[in-house]
């Protein structure tokens, strides 16, 4: 019992004192998994677009394969991902497996379900009548939908964090793409690992520390935007 | 002026059902074109398909003597404009609202505000510029929808149902707001209403439209002025009812419409005629009041529609009447469907056609 708070304690002096190793590791993760969130949101919502707003054969089958994907195991998707940017695999020859951008993609790959299932959903709930709406004051088919992608932001958004969220708490990617190689793939969750596994509990501490504030962080600016979004719906 | 947009033999199909069928249609430059017609009777279809949102099944679109094809579209969008029946907002402030069609053209900023600011002196909104749109109340959400269309000084304006579930006041201001476009901006103007008085009023020609097809054109005088068959059809138009008029010896009208309901109105005329009462105009009370009012019956609430800030009531009292009363006094009243009640309204406020 002593040792654990022993641990906590020596966590806190590790955070406010400014400890390098620690600040290094979680500058990082918000880096690798903003980026992964960006991409995801980049290539994600054209294809939550595509979903929402145009009829083609197999769309029922393309949404029903991404919101399955949502749940894909992490460790699973480290696997298929190592296998892909190993040498001998398909992408080996851009050298990216234990590199920062690995886990970028990787992450982004395992995020893009939720943004695309979450956006499409959004993007689903705006009036029919906003694209012709659109259309009757002279915009164009793109200008329309971009129109219609406005009126979901709120959506877009909430897909945006929750998918930040799942990507900066996930262990697999980040571990078998990046390797958790200290001071240069190193993330929260690959930092917890290795450290616990190494006893140095108080640093492991430390970083769960961080991840859990960040993810409690998240978790409660997006309740409250949620409740604002309530708020703007209109009475009727 | 000849005729700006035009339908030749328009037909539309939806899943096999025609919701119009071989329609053509002349839109003179700068009238006032109403399309009377009871609900379901095409009259949205056909400004769908002059908003160039549909496409006719069969047929063709004119807009100034040139075709409308799918490589011409998104031009000629641009001449035309639309408000819905269902008021459609982006969620944003009223400026933005206002400002998207002439921000889609591309207009200099000192341009759209000064445009926005015009649409919205001619829908009565000054001041309203930095209000979310959706925070206002239905009439005024209406009115925000007509400033945006107006803003745009399209050459054609397509209005569907733009005061339907409004109350008096702020279909008045629309009403208004309408007619000023029309005659200070040269609008032209083509609205869907299935309120006969309404279209009595405003309009310079009147198209009756039923069951898919375009029956009569003319202006209201022709149209109203003798009695019509079609217009006569039209027994899902609010409060419209075909009878037989009698001039009674004190100078006042009394028409039968069957069922045992005789209509008093003050306008003197005898023979077939319709018979139109705007449910705003009937009062409603839980007991028999003495009043002025010369009709009165009792009857009985049969369905209540809610519409925001009014509710409109069906009462059946041999024949179906609807009466439109404020959400407050509904409430107060504490009425349901099967609730006995007197309606009132004076003889002056019935209106032959």
């Amino acid at each position: 019992m002593t040792e654990i708070l022993d641990g906590i304690l020596k966590a806190f002096e590790l955070i406010f004192s400014g400890d390098p190793r620690v600040y290094d590791i979680t500058l990082r993760s918000l880096y690798v998994s903003g980026a992964a969130t960006l991409i995801a949101i980049l290539w994600g919502v054209p294809i939550a677009m595509l979903l929402a707003l145009r009829n083609f054969r197999g769309k029922l089958l393309v949404k029903g394969v991404f919101s399955t994907l949502i749940g894909v195991p992490t460790v699973a998707l480290g696997l298929i991902l190592y296998l892909v940017f190993s040498k001998g695999g398909p992408l080996g020859f851009l050298s990216l497996l234990y590199t920062p951008t690995a886990i970028i993609i990787g992450e982004a790959v395992l995020v893009t379900p939720i943004v695309v299932s979450f956006a499409t959903t959004a993007i689903e709930a705006v009036d029919r009548e906003i694209m012709n709406l659109a259309k009757t004051l002279g915009a164009s088919e793109s200008q329309a939908s971009i129109a219609v992608l406005k009126e979901a932001l709120n959506g877009v958004f909430l897909a945006g964090i929750a998918s930040f969220n799942r990507a900066i708490a996930e262990l697999g990617v980040a571990l078998l793409v990046g390797g958790g190689i200290v001071g240069w793939t190193e993330v929260l969750t690959t930092g917890i690992e290795l450290e616990t596994a190494r006893g140095n509990i108080e640093i492991a501490i430390a970083l769960g520390i961080i991840l859990l504030a960040i993810v409690f962080g998240i978790n409660l600016a997006l309740s409250i935007i949620q409740r604002r979004a309530i708020w703007a719906a209109p009475s009727s | 002026m000849g005729s700006t947009f035009e339908l030749r033999s328009v037909t539309k199909v939806f899943d096999g059902i025609t919701a119009l069928n071989d329609v053509s249609l002349q839109i003179r430059s700068g009238e006032i074109l109403t399309l009377l017609g009871p609900n379901g009777s095409g009259k949205s279809t056909l400004l769908r398909i002059l908003a160039l949102l549909e496409k006719p099944s069969k047929g063709e679109v004119y807009f100034q003597n040139e075709k409308v094809t799918d490589r011409n579209m998104f031009r000629m969008r641009l001449e035309s404009t639309m408000v819905f029946q269902k008021t459609t907002l982006f969620s944003t402030t009223v400026y933005n609202n206002v400002a998207y069609g002439l921000k889609i053209r591309k207009m200099s900023k000192n341009r759209v505000n000064e445009e926005v600011g015009r649409a919205l002196r001619l829908a009565r909104l000054e001041g309203f510029e930095k209000r979310q749109a959706k925070k206002l109340s239905g009439g005024e959400q209406q009115r925000v929808a007509l400033a945006r269309a107006l803003a745009l000084n399209a050459k054609l304006m397509l209005l569907d149902e733009p005061t339907a579930n409004l109350d008096p006041k702020n279909a008045l201001i629309i009403e208004e707001t309408i007619a000023d476009a029309n005659r200070e901006l040269k609008t032209t103007i083509v609205m869907a209403t299935h309120n006969m008085f309404q279209a009595k009023n405003l309009p310079n020609r009147i198209a009756l439209i039923n069951d898919g097809k375009i029956s009569e054109v003319g202006t209201p005088s022709e149209i109203f002025g003798k009695f019509s068959t079609t217009l006569a059809s039209f027994a899902a138009l609010e409060n419209t009812f075909a009878g037989t008029a009698k001039l009674m010896g004190d100078g006042t009208t009394l028409v039968d419409i069957g069922n045992n309901v005789q209509i008093a109105t003050t306008t003197q005329k005898s023979g077939s005629v319709s018979v139109f009462v705007s449910p705003e105009d009937i009062i409603l009370s839980e007991d028999l009041i003495v009043s002025s009012a010369r009709n009165v019956f009792k009857g009985r609430i049969v369905g209540i529609s809610d519409f925001g800030s009014i509710a409109k009531l069906r009462i059946d009292a041999g024949k179906q009447f609807v009466v439109q009363i404020t959400k407050r006094s509904f409430n107060e009243m504490q009425l349901n469907v099967g609730s006995e009640v007197y309606m009132a309204f004076k003889a002056s406020s019935v209106h032959l056609v």
